[in-house]
């Protein structure tokens, strides 16, 4: 049984990610990168719940891994 | 001259020696670091023979452990020189870390009240090795059948049947020695590892790291300092933690591939060590050494007659201090075990779960300090990032600082799977349950620790501990005698009986920690405790028939499952 939230539930979606591409747009490549660590960071510890994070960690690599193998 | 110079323990020809067979003796323990000579004054203590074999004459020098921990403390304590200790050591509990050239955040790692020892202090590993062996001296001078025998190198393994042939060489040339049980203590180079040809498998840390003991005039607070990245180190870490008596230990990561020879040469370190402290300290440089460090283990801690403690066992990096403290638990575990198979009260099977119970505790620290040293040096680009993100966060978000290690300090293991433990009985504190090391509380003047002792008791708390509390707890519960003694020939006095289950009374209401820690929101409690102080068993009711099988349970009598 996932726990993780996988449907939509942010809302005005478009607009949060403009949010989150804007926070990027003046940054280097380590600036970007940074910041997406402490993103990740700071959202996990809100989250605090062991179960869902690796949900997440797990959702996040299967879905990288898939796109590394697309041609 | 120093006392890491001062033979303490010089070699005296051994009557052994001219014996014409083999002496015989019930325990020899090899080397005298801090858990070999912890082993002997245990064994001492209980009046069990014991034989401690050192390859020098004198303390160990270098810039080795410095920071024992309350439950090493407390053992000390059970050993009888826990004050001498603490009274040298220096008590800290603050810290600073620092990333770059910024102060990111302060710690108290402030003790939990009603303890009577603090979380750490911090003592160098000659002095307390120069406290143990006085310790060891006043056993000596009570008339406690314990021998150190210094320039006593043990050069050959060989087991037998029912004991282990040492070969001993000394100045004045080899002799042979039997032992019924060996506690092998010699460190991470171990000879009786070697002999034996035991695999110490495990991951070697390609990173150098200068270590250098300085004694300087400063008014650095008692503080443990930690940098990441720091201007005078860059790329790598460092650290400075106080010592008593004006000195200081400082860390500084070389990295991988270093020229040892030349890291440790004074007109390279002292500059760096400058930098460091600032150009108007004034420091004179004790000791300096370069290190590199592994995580290892030996596959399992009892091989026949031999048992494996300390670093001889185990070895992990110095991060958390969980070397010489992990190495005080191996021996506080295994001591009282040897005791009751000397005596014959045990099946040897008893020695068994020390294996069980200390090698799931070297996995615990070797994860540990392995996780501290992957902070510490990351291991790829992408690691060190997060590293550094968390390192940057944490001097604003707290809630970053969790992240951050530079050493996760030592706690005593909590034996979960422990064979000798009997299934937990609900409603009562977690932090007490059984395999936990039993948990200080003041108790009117004293403190529970000090009143356990080293034996089997019963501790019996709240309504239990009234005479008509849990239908009635006798005033003593009579163990079952021992087998007769084999041990009688080895020159052990075994006993009729050993002694019943003392019932230590503690009635609820006058010790608000106490009842804090073991009831919780129950009326009343039982606890069976270990001669370790860790905990065996623990009920609600007074049922006798329980508490003998959980006895039997803890001492190996009985392995069905309840």
């Amino acid at each position: 049984m996932t726990r993780l939230r996988t449907e939509p539930n942010i809302f005005d979606s478009d607009g949060f990610f403009q949010e989150l591409l804007d926070l990027h747009r003046d940054c280097s490549k380590d600036e970007s990168d940074a910041l997406n660590i402490s993103l990740i960071l700071l959202l996990a510890n809100h989250i605090g719940d062991r179960e869902v994070l690796r949900e997440a960690m797990k959702a996040a690599a299967c879905v990288s891994l898939r796109s590394e193998r697309e041609p | 001259m120093r006392t890491f110079e001062t033979p303490l323990y010089p070699y005296e020809r051994s009557p052994d020696h001219d014996a014409p067979a083999p002496a015989r003796h019930p325990v020899v323990v090899v080397g005298a670091g801090p858990a070999g000579l912890a082993a002997a004054i245990d064994l001492a203590r209980r009046d069990i023979p014991v034989v401690l074999l050192d390859e020098n004459d004198r303390v160990s020098h270098g810039s080795r452990a410095i920071c024992f921990a309350k439950r090493a403390l407390e053992i000390f304590d059970r050993l009888g020189c826990g004050d001498e200790i603490v009274d040298h050591g220096v008590t800290w509990s603050r810290g600073k870390v620092f990333f770059r050239d910024r102060r990111i955040y302060e710690f108290d790692l402030l003790a939990e009240e009603g303890h009577r020892r603090p979380a750490f202090i911090n003592l160098q590993q000659y002095r307390l090795e120069e406290l143990l062996v006085r310790r060891l001296r006043d056993l000596q001078s009570e008339g406690r059948p314990v021998e150190l025998r210094g320039g006593s190198r043990v050069t050959k393994v060989e087991p037998a049947a029912d004991s282990v042939l040492l070969t001993v060489d000394t100045p004045e040339g080899p002799y042979r020695l039997e032992a019924e049980w060996v506690v092998a203590c010699d460190g991470a180079g171990s000879t009786v590892r070697r002999e034996l040809g035991l695999e110490f498998a495990g991951r070697v840390f390609e990173d150098h790291f200068l270590i250098a003991d300085v004694v300087m005039k400063a008014d650095f607070p008692t503080e443990r300092w930690f940098w990441f990245d720091p201007p005078f180190n860059p790329g790598q870490s460092a650290l400075l933690h106080k010592q008593p008596e004006g000195l200081w230990r400082i860390d500084l990561q070389l990295g991988p591939g270093v020229d040892r020879e030349e890291e440790q040469r004074p007109e390279n370190v002292v500059p760096r060590l400058r930098q460091m402290l600032g150009d108007d300290i004034e420091f004179e440089i004790e000791w300096i050494s370069v290190y590199t460090f592994q995580c290892a283990r030996i596959d399992r801690f009892r091989h026949g007659r031999v048992l494996f403690a300390g670093d001889a066992a185990h070895q992990v990096s110095p991060f958390g201090a969980r070397g010489a403290n992990s190495g005080l638990q191996d021996v506080d575990n295994l001591v009282w075990k040897l005791e009751r198979v000397l005596r014959g009260g045990s099946p040897d099977s008893l020695l068994d779960s020390y294996d069980a119970e200390r090698v799931p505790a070297a996995d615990e620290n070797i994860l540990n300090s392995t996780r501290s040293t992957d902070f510490i040096s990351p291991k790829s680009e992408t690691s060190r990032l997060f590293r550094d993100t968390v390192l940057n966060l944490a001097e604003t978000q707290p809630m970053a600082r969790p992240l951050v290690n530079s050493g996760r300090l030592s706690l005593p293991h909590v034996y979960l799977d422990s064979p000798l433990q009997s299934p937990d009985t609900d409603g009562l504190p977690a932090r007490t349950r059984p395999g936990s090391p039993a948990v200080d509380a003041p108790i009117g003047d004293g403190w529970l620790l000090a009143r356990l002792g080293d034996h089997f008791q019963l501790l019996a708390l709240g309504n239990c501990a009234a005479e008509t509390g849990c239908a009635g707890v006798p005033a003593g519960i009579r163990r079952e005698a021992p087998a007769s003694g084999s041990s009688a020939a080895l020159g052990i006095d075994v006993p009729d009986d050993e002694p019943g289950l003392e019932v230590v009374r503690l009635p609820a209401g006058r010790h608000p920690l106490l009842d804090e820690r073991y009831l919780g929101d129950a009326p009343g409690a039982l606890y069976l405790l270990r001669p370790d102080q860790h905990v065996a068993a623990r009920f609600t009711d007074y049922d006798p028939e329980r508490i003998a099988s959980a006895f039997r349970r803890a001492s190996a009598q009985e392995t069905d499952d309840p």
